[in-house]
């Protein structure tokens, strides 16, 4: 038996995309490094049209259905509206980079925006890994461009140890995931998630195994680490706060997303027909995760760590979806990371505005008054404030409406009553923000005064619109979350 | 040749474990990435019993990847760690705590 020699097939429109991005983020390294622009701005411009022109790019594939680099790319709906998401939170990141770089020349540097893209790659691969090879790859990517970007203010030592311990957590949670990994070759004899979904159909026995069963837990070990699922969520207040707000929007966004994929074409495709006792794991997981997010988000004090803790419960309610399973729920969960990158990026970038040389100002006393003093920053607030709270007619609420409805259909009642109790119980905090805002004289005096930027201008605008337009017309987006759901071929 | 499989997964686990330990233990920051790197050995030991016992390359093509990987890490690690040193001359991690843990 000769082998034959077999020219590998080779697909190249279907990461163009993501080549573009690549090669957005090595230009803006080599510009910034042989000084060829003086212009404050000009980085980001250039970082922002490579950005741009790769998102319209990406609607060249739509309605593809296929697999590329022998099974690596799946290029399907489910990839094409991740990597629509991923790209939006790219740009807004970057629109309110340039505000904040302001206060902070420092990250106003080739390395901060490439950095930044590479993120950016990382997280679309892992949307389209079909693979766990890739997967795991496009995850490390992803991750160690985060390490380098939470601890970007190289003076101030809350980044650099926020670095370090998400640095350090985050390689211990890698390890379990790839033990995990490992236990799932070995016990389905391949790393490709089309065959292993097609192994698992045909020899149900396995799903019993204890060395597949050991490999789901590991799994779900380091994915719920990058998702911040209680109990694995302690380093995510700490990070959150100690990074550079615009990273910390980016971050809980972007990770959020690209983890949630991975967990959607890991968990709810191949391992959609776990016994029901596995799916109770992951229940119990979801309404810990909301429950101790929003519990503790009711006492904080900076802002940036009550935006983190809500990022706990967020990860709560999209886990209700992977919970509920099917293509209902998967739509839900695209749909509502889509919403989650317009209300949380907008929020953040709201905390970025204000500032001092070197200094941020994120607690409720330096955003008292506010609200009346700029109108429009006020309201542009209260709106990622009310959606984040899932209060109709944003689009927080038809995330959640989606979310929890296809919860319901699924027979899962009680855990929707549990993340509705969730959801009031948010609106407390995000309330106690737009009341200080409104409501409260502004008491300190050095108070930082929002110094806006026709960028950030255009990023929260568009972060608001576009919460809204989910929000008011939610069904272009339903549709094409809808026709966006991962089922094997 | 069951047993030798399973004489290496238990080898695998081991490793993994000791290293698990002593990452949750060690309070040096350099220790503990050290703790993470015998991790990161004991799960390259697993997949390469499973890619004999499955008798496809998938498991030794990942190893390679996890050590190009672990190679990244290290890169990146060292100069978190270093970065710190120069600021408070100490990478011991109890004295962290600006951040509550």
């Amino acid at each position: 038996m000769s082998p034959e020699f077999i020219l590998p097939a080779v697909n190249f429109q279907c990461i163009l995309p993501q080549i573009l991005l690549s090669l957005t983020a090595l230009l803006v390294l080599l510009v910034d490094v042989f000084g060829l622009v003086k212009k404050a701005n000009a980085l980001a411009l250039i970082t922002l049209a490579g950005v741009v022109f790769a998102t319209l790019t990406l609607f060249s594939g739509t309605g593809l259905q296929e697999t590329a680099f022998s099974g690596m790319i799946l290029v399907d709906g489910f990839s094409f509206f991740l990597n629509l998401t991923i790209c939006l939170i790219l740009i807004l990141t970057i629109l309110v980079s340039m505000n904040y770089q302001q206060f902070f020349p420092g990250i106003n540097s080739g390395e901060y925006y490439s950095l930044l893209i590479f993120a950016a790659v990382g997280m679309s691969f892992m949307a389209a890994a079909g693979n766990l090879i890739l997967l795991f790859v496009a995850l490390e990517l992803m991750s160690v461009s985060i390490y380098v970007l939470v601890g970007f203010h190289k003076d101030n030592l809350r980044s650099i140890e926020a670095a370090l311990k998400y640095f350090l957590m985050g390689a211990f949670a890698t390890s379990f995931l790839l033990l995990g990994f490992a236990f799932l070759y070995g016990a389905t004899g391949t790393m490709d998630l089309l065959t292993m979904t097609e192994f698992i159909r045909s020899n149900p026995e396995v799903l019993s195994s204890g060395l597949f069963l050991s490999g789901v837990l590991l799994t779900l070990t380091g994915l719920g680490f990058k998702i911040s699922m209680v109990p694995f969520h302690m380093w995510t207040p700490d990070v959150y706060e100690g990074a550079p707000t615009v990273i910390t929007g980016f971050m809980a966004t972007g990770v959020k997303a690209a983890a949630f994929a991975a967990l959607v074409r890991i968990f709810m495709v191949p391992l959609g027909s776990l016994p029901i006792d596995w799916s109770m794991l992951l229940w119990v997981a979801a309404v810990l995760t909301m429950t101790v997010g929003n519990i503790i988000a009711l006492v904080q004090d900076s802002i940036k760590r009550m935006l983190a803790y809500s990022g706990i419960a967020h990860a709560g309610y999209l886990l209700i979806g992977v919970v509920a399973g099917g293509e209902l729920a998967q739509a839900g969960i695209l749909y509502y990371l889509l919403v989650y990158a317009f209300m949380n990026i907008g929020a953040f970038g709201v905390l970025a505005l204000l500032g001092k040389k070197e200094t941020e100002y994120n607690t409720l006393q330096e955003f008292s008054g506010l609200g009346l003093k700029y109108p429009v920053l006020g309201l542009a607030m209260a709106v990622f404030m009310f959606s984040l709270a899932g209060i109709p007619p944003t689009g927080g609420f038809m995330g959640k409406l989606y979310i929890f409805s296809a919860a319901i259909k699924s027979g899962y009642v009680w855990l929707v009553v549990l993340g509705a109790l969730n959801s009031v119980i948010s609106i407390y905090y995000y309330l106690r923000v737009i009341v200080v805002m409104y409501f409260q004289e502004s008491g300190a005096e050095d108070v930082a005064f929002p110094a806006p930027s026709p960028a950030i201008t255009l990023g929260l605008g568009l972060a608001a619109a576009g919460i809204m337009i989910l929000g008011v017309f939610p069904s272009y987006f339903w549709v094409l979350a809808q026709n966006s759901v991962f089922v094997p071929m | 040749m069951i047993e030798h499989q399973s004489l290496f997964l238990a080898l695998a686990v081991t490793l993994f474990f000791i290293g698990a330990a002593g990452a949750v233990v060690r309070r040096n920051a350099i220790i503990v990435f050290m703790c993470i790197e015998i991790m990161l050995g004991g799960v390259n030991l697993a997949f390469l019993t499973f890619t004999r016992t499955t008798q496809n390359l998938d498991g030794a093509f990942m190893v390679m990847c996890i050590m190009a990987v672990a190679a990244v890490e290290a890169a990146v690690g060292l100069a978190i760690f270093f970065l710190l040193y120069r600021k408070t001359g100490s990478i011991d991690l109890e004295k962290f705590n600006l951040l509550k843990w």
